[in-house]
């Protein structure tokens, strides 16, 4: 990392020498300059763990990011009288803090008008200060963690609930739907899996549940038995775990295999198709939970799902979605301010109200999304089942705990149906 | 009780697993004086083909045991090949060149090796399908499953026979001799080359088996899965004193049983004042402590006795 600042000189002394030359040859050429000059081109900046345990989600990040950008190219969309022309730069964080951080002032240096993440939250808050400071408009598909907007920084903004509102419905979740009194806590120590865990364990208290025990791991060990035995001696009713599927589903297999009989629960990071292949068997029976409502019920939710399997040839393994939400977000608000400059176009993206493929897209004052839904599902014969959606209300803050009983009802419609298929 | 029974389970599953691994740091290290930080990624390549061939045969109607078992059989003389491949390339040339050379090619082989296995299986993590039968056994509140069992027995058959082919057969003499000093050696006769690329080939052998093992243990396989294993491994290989076979598994065992014990007590004991998230700093503390007071590692000092 003492490289950095020699290696991002020199590569903006290339970039500058580059843009150097272009503008000296584009006068030789007059056609080719006024072709140039009808064409905006808009860099998209995205960056997301490309490599490492975390690989599959980040490429799936990427991957919505991408569709929404190509969507956009073929749609010819006229920005300040000009055809825009999309562009991707796209960057690999490897979910490091230190590396999202040096991303981060690489994308800026490349002058991108906007920025789609980080994925992380543990990358996705450093990095906001050096986008707040460039004054880089960024969106984040699926940063959680509540500090990303509580630093003050217009520029950030989130297109999924934060951890304040799904860690709490988590913990009403396990209180009064799974009926648990004693809970244990494990967290993967990351921006995510802290926060989240910190807010269950809030909203369990409020509810009359007990945490009887809080277990760390890291985001890169595959072992648990160890905090899993010592969690047993305190017979939980449920084991939540705050971190990503890639700890999550051999967790789940060795819960079974020490013979524990409590309820595993997650959040947003476990719900993948890829938790249940790869604890199998024993996947059975975990909860999770994702913010939004279920794909299949959003208009266009499922045309979303044919059109990335086609183009992709695999399964949305997480947030793309999500990163497919931000894009649009992003180019409807320059076409709203007929313009890709971040200053001029940014305001309007706090005055979003977008159709998304995820749910209704708004803002609160912070940048956060406004009235997020939580949807529970639970491994059924070897598929996310729908459980029911809490939440969803207008304001930034859950509905309250009182009315928890009845929540089937107030839900976002067909709560309890098993609609997942 | 149970829960400490339980904990010493954990910690012996686990040490065998790491004694296994540390078995390929300590023999290359006892032979070359290198460190072959490739190991790791060549475990992660077992455990891949393997898993490459027991999905291809998933559909046929065969026992699941005897899938896993091609799977294994198909592996090991893949790693063997492997691990001969990445002695001649990256390690061979570099016999005479300053010891930091050789240092950076198996970095720069354990960094290539994991990026080739992103492109061949891609960034997914590939489930281990459920072939082996579930057997679960309790003794008092502990649990031990049956693949916790074969996962310890098969590392201390194959240990046992790796002790065996070192100390008494011709091939082991012609190892220990090579390792106390290769000139010597091969004015005895002793092809030194030959005896280099044999222990590159044993070594990676048990890095199959051990790949095999972890994933099925873990019931996950993936690119990055060599990186912290190799990492441990190496610090068991440490911790027992490195080149000295029995000290490898030594090194092993208790780096397993450390880690389990410190996740486990660690929070009680300082009254919650630490918790679990310091078991590798627990583990690492301990090293230290050994390296102080003996920098050779525990069994370090029988030098003669190295592979």
């Amino acid at each position: 990392m003492k490289f950095s600042r020699p290696l991002l000189f020199t590569l903006a002394t290339i970039t500058v020498a580059m843009l150097a030359a272009c503008g000296q040859e584009a006068p030789k050429t007059p056609a080719a300059s006024t072709a140039a000059a009808q064409e905006l081109v808009v860099k998209i900046g995205h960056a997301a763990p490309l490599t490492g345990s975390q690989a599959h989600i980040g490429k799936d990040n990427e991957n919505g990011t991408k569709l929404a950008i190509e969507e956009a190219n073929a749609a010819g969309i006229v920005i300040g009288g000009k055809k825009a022309k999309f562009v991707l730069l796209s960057e690999d964080d490897q979910a490091d803090p230190k590396t999202g951080n040096i991303v981060a002032q690489k994308l800026v240096d490349a002058k991108i008008n906007g920025m789609i993440g980080h994925l992380n939250s543990g990358t996705t808050i450093p990095a906001s200060k050096i986008y707040f400071d460039a004054g880089i408009p960024q969106i984040s598909p699926s940063a959680t963690n509540p500090k990303y907007t509580q630093q003050g920084y217009k520029s950030a903004f989130r297109t999924m609930a934060n951890d304040v509102q799904q860690g709490k419905l988590l913990g009403e979740f396990a209180v009064t739907r799974i009926k648990a009194k004693r809970i244990a806590l494990i967290d993967d120590r990351t921006a995510y899996g802290q926060g989240i865990a910190d807010e269950f364990e809030k909203a369990v208290v409020a509810g009359g549940g007990k945490i009887i025990s809080r277990q760390f791991t890291t985001d890169k060990s595959t072992d648990f038995m160890a905090i899993l035995t010592a969690i047993k001696g305190d017979k939980p009713e449920v084991i939540f775990f705050g971190g990503m599927d890639p700890q999550g589903a051999p967790m789940a297999k060795q819960i079974k295999s020490l013979g524990i009989k409590a309820k595993f629960l997650g959040g947003d990071g476990i719900y993948t198709p890829e938790f249940i292949k790869l604890a199998g068997a024993d996947a059975e029976g975990a909860y999770a939970s994702l913010p939004g409502v279920p794909l299949e019920k959003m208009p266009g939710g499922i045309a979303f799902r044919d059109k990335y399997k086609a183009k992709y040839n695999m399964e949305i393994q997480l947030y793309a979605p999500f990163c497919y939400d931000a894009v649009n977000v992003m180019i409807a608000a320059m076409k709203r301010a007929d313009s890709a400059e971040p200053a001029k176009y940014l305001p309007e993206i706090a005055k979003t109200q977008h159709d998304g493929v995820t749910s209704k897209i708004s803002f609160d004052e912070k940048g956060d999304l406004k009235g997020g839904a939580i949807t529970f599902y639970q491994v059924k014969n070897g598929k996310w089942e729908v459980i029911e959606t809490m939440g969803g209300a207008p304001a930034v803050a859950p509905a309250p705990v009182a009315a928890a009983p009845d929540k089937e009802d107030k839900g976002h419609g067909d709560a309890g149906s098993a609609g997942y298929k | 009780m149970d829960i400490f029974l339980q904990q010493l389970i954990n910690g012996i599953v686990l040490g065998s697993i790491y004694a296994l691994v540390a078995l390929g740091y300590t023999m290359v290290y006892g032979i070359l004086g290198l460190i072959n930080f490739a190991h790791g990624e060549v475990v992660m390549i077992g455990a891949m083909v393997a898993l490459a061939v027991i999905h291809a045969l998933a559909g046929v109607a065969l026992p699941g045991p005897i899938i896993v078992l091609f799977g294994l059989l198909v592996a090991i003389p893949a790693c063997m090949l492997l691990g001969y491949g990445i002695e001649r390339v990256a390690y061979r040339p570099l016999r005479h060149a300053p010891r930091l050379a050789p240092l950076i090619t198996a970095i720069g082989v354990s960094i290539v090796l994991q990026n080739l296995a992103m492109m061949i299986w891609g960034r997914q993590y590939i489930a281990f399908p459920s072939l082996l039968p579930t057997a679960n056994f309790s003794l008092g509140e502990a649990h031990i499953t049956g693949l916790q069992i074969f996962i310890v027995l098969l590392s201390t058959a194959l240990m046992a026979a790796l002790i065996f082919l070192v100390q008494k057969t011709r091939l082991g003499r012609a190892m220990r001799a090579t390792a106390q000093n290769p000139e010597v050696a091969s004015l005895m006769g002793v092809n030194t080359h030959q005896i280099v690329s044999l222990t590159f080939i044993i070594g990676s052998a048990l890095a199959a088996v051990a790949g095999l093992m972890v994933s099925a243990y873990y019931g996950l396989a993936h690119y990055y899965m060599g990186f912290m294993l190799g990492l441990k491994a190496f610090s068991a290989a440490v911790l027992g004193g490195i080149g000295n076979l029995g000290g490898a598994m030594l090194g092993g065992l208790l780096l397993g049983i450390i880690e389990s014990m410190g996740a486990g007590y660690i929070g009680p004991l300082t009254g919650g004042f630490l918790g679990s998230h310091y078991q590798d700093v627990f583990a690492f503390f301990v090293l230290i402590l050994v390296l102080v007071f003996r920098p050779t590692g525990l069994l370090g000092e029988r030098v003669a006795e190295r592979a």
